[in-house]
């Protein structure tokens, strides 16, 4: 078989320059107008809080025994207004850079996570219908230090602003801020141990997938079956790790900003939305390699097969997605559903947070449903596209309404960034994906995978 | 069945033989009524220009029917006949009601499926199964072609059979 590599042309680079410039322009538009509007409704602003005084006045005299519990929900607020001198409080528009830096990095990192996750999967599971294209996921891994240095950077400066747990006064018993329940986190919840896990999931995750390219890689030259079950074992090791810190970099990262609330599914959650990312990043980049003359042993099966993964993991997002929402819905306790009351009360985020289920459950659901819908490039295509934004929407879900509040907004500066993230991660990808050939030539599987046929 | 079908039944040693039995027997003309095998041969179906099963659409449409169906019973059960507040909830509260929903859905999808594949099979309760050749499943591999559809003469057929290969040519009436 002759070595076929992945040529990152010239072209495709241009192409993705350009992206990016229009990424970055949109993004500062976005950004000039935050913040203008930001000046413009100074006066606004005094308004809604006044009116929240008032609010918060009618329910003192009907619940007294409420006010406690609502004073811990809004202590978030509270703490906005008495500490915003000693903070100087990030305006508003800045605070939105901020949310919206955390949540393409989370979408990123689990992007590259997770497709080292799935040539993992691969291996241990000895799957060869996957064999052929096995260097396409594992490219995303190249994201991970880029990954940890983002992660760090964003949580060095706007830590405060995203991460209501990470203020001192929280924990000081004498503070008129001090919040018992986020003190009693604090075994697990403050800022060098949360580091030191952040850095330690990297290092671990990053290391293992070097470990995995590496061998796969002195399979290519040297043949033989003996690195397969070498890769099989490495592969199982990190499948155990993954287990564990797919879910604590979960709570840490994405739970934790509503630090009063907690969800046992929400690691599961986060799991489950990366994981279809990753599926449709696969598929959509196979079939785009595909049809520029790449991957010629990739078959219609094997697309079959991809399409089937994210058709059958979009319907696990959403079994997921439900089992959380039902439970919370149906037992009713305050502390529970703050969360969803948040993202449902409001107008803004009550859109996206249909606009979640429609792209991620009903369109994957009904279009790829029909056998031949995922037979087809155009119809992989397009819902790996919509899957894609998708679930970018459901990290803005997750993230925006934790650290904006009410005043969560979407326009230019979030579309900017995300175009920003999207060509900065292809360009790592593709650029790892050039650097070795693009085809796992000596795979014991490889002739399983070329002939593989699916009904 | 007294429709009295005639059928000329040739009888295969190898799956290799039947394959290229079949791909000769439709090459003069000859519709082929079914194959019997006793394992399931791959490529068979491409040899005999079977389309695709349509059963996943009868499964959709069992699926949908069982949504329906089942939404529409509770909403009439706990909203209309005897509405009932259970935990604070309004009486048609469609989130709880998507469990048994969904339940529904796959209970009367996997029924559907399996009672259209029993009367297409037409393995109905006193239905008397047509077998061709009892070796079928065993160790033979069996090809019936229907006489009335065919407007070779029974001679023509067995030459044709013998030709591609058949170790074994019988007539059977149903």
């Amino acid at each position: 078989m002759a070595e076929e590599k992945f040529e990152f042309t010239s072209k495709a680079k241009k192409t993705l320059s350009i992206l990016a410039i229009v990424g970055i322009v949109l993004f500062g538009l976005g950004t000039y107008f935050a913040s203008t509007a930001d000046h413009s409704e100074e006066g606004g602003h005094a308004e809604e809080m006044h009116d929240g005084a008032i609010m918060s006045d009618g329910n003192d005299g009907a619940h007294v025994t409420e006010d406690a519990d609502q004073d811990h929900f809004e202590g978030a607020e509270h703490t906005e207004a008495g500490h915003g001198g000693e903070h100087a409080g990030n305006p508003s528009w800045l605070k939105r850079i901020y949310a919206n830096l955390w949540i393409n990095n989370m979408y990123f990192v689990g992007l590259a996570l997770l497709g080292v996750f799935f040539v993992a999967i691969q291996y241990v599971t000895q799957a060869g219908w996957s064999a052929a294209l096995i260097r396409i996921p594992m490219s995303f891994g190249n994201w991970l230090p880029i990954g940890l240095i983002l992660t760090l950077a964003i949580f060095f400066f706007g830590g405060h602003d995203i991460f209501h747990w990470t203020h001192d006064y929280l924990y000081d018993v004498n503070d008129p801020e001090y919040d018992s329940i986020i003190a009693g986190k604090q075994g697990y919840l403050n800022t060098p141990f949360f580091v030191a896990r952040m850095v330690v999931y990297f290092v671990v995750w990053f290391l293992m997938f070097r470990w995995i390219r590496k061998k796969s890689l002195e399979e290519d030259l040297n043949g033989g079956e003996s690195y397969f079950f070498k890769l099989r074992g490495i592969s199982a090791g990190f499948i155990v790790f993954f287990a564990v810190t797919s879910s604590t970099s979960a709570w840490d990262w994405v739970l934790s900003i509503d630090t009063h609330w907690f969800s046992t599914m929400f690691g599961w959650y986060v799991f489950a939305s990366w994981w279809v990312t990753a599926l449709a990043a696969i598929t959509l980049i196979t079939v785009i390699l595909k049809e520029n003359g790449y991957l010629k042993i990739v078959n219609t099966g094997v697309l079959h097969d991809l399409g089937k993964f994210v058709f059958a993991f979009s319907i696990f997002w959403t079994y997921i997605w439900f089992s959380q929402f039902m439970l919370i819905y149906y037992s009713n306790i305050p502390e529970e559903t703050v969360y969803f009351i948040e993202r449902l009360s409001s107008d803004h985020y009550s859109i996206v947070f249909f606009v979640n289920l429609i792209l991620n459950f009903f369109f994957p659901f009904l279009v790829f449903m029909p056998r031949d819908s995922k037979r087809h490039t155009v119809f992989l295509k397009i819902v790996t596209i919509i899957v894609l934004i998708g679930h970018w929407f459901d990290f803005y879900l997750m993230v925006t309404p934790g650290v904006m509040k009410e005043n969560g907004g979407f326009g230019l500066l979030e579309i900017g960034m995300a175009i920003v993230f999207g060509v900065a991660f292809l360009f790592v990808a593709l650029t790892g994906l050039s650097k070795y050939p693009l085809v796992a030539k000596n795979h014991p599987m490889i002739k399983e995978a070329e002939h593989h046929h699916v009904f | 069945m007294e429709s009295g079908k005639n059928f000329i039944v040739g009888i295969f040693d190898d799956e290799s033989v039947l394959l290229s039995a079949v791909k000769k027997v439709r090459g003069s003309d000859v519709k082929i009524h079914e194959c019997y095998t006793p394992y399931p041969v791959h490529g068979l179906d491409d040899e005999l220009g079977y389309k695709r099963s349509r059963i996943s659409i009868a499964a959709f449409m069992f699926g949908i029917t069982g949504t329906c169906l089942a939404f529409l019973m509770m909403i009439y059960m706990m909203g209309i006949d005897w509405p009932m507040i259970i935990g604070g909830k309004d009486h048609i509260a469609i989130p709880s009601f998507v469990p048994v929903g969904f339940e529904v859905t796959v209970l009367l999808s996997a029924l559907g499926m399996v009672g259209t594949f029993f009367v297409i099979s037409n393995l109905k309760p006193y239905g008397k199964p047509r077998i061709y050749d009892i070796r079928s499943t065993d160790d033979k591999h069996v090809m019936a072609i229907d006489l009335a559809k065919n407007s070779k003469s029974s001679d023509e057929l067995n030459a044709i059979l013998k030709d591609s290969g058949a170790v074994e040519i019988n007539e059977k009436k149903f």
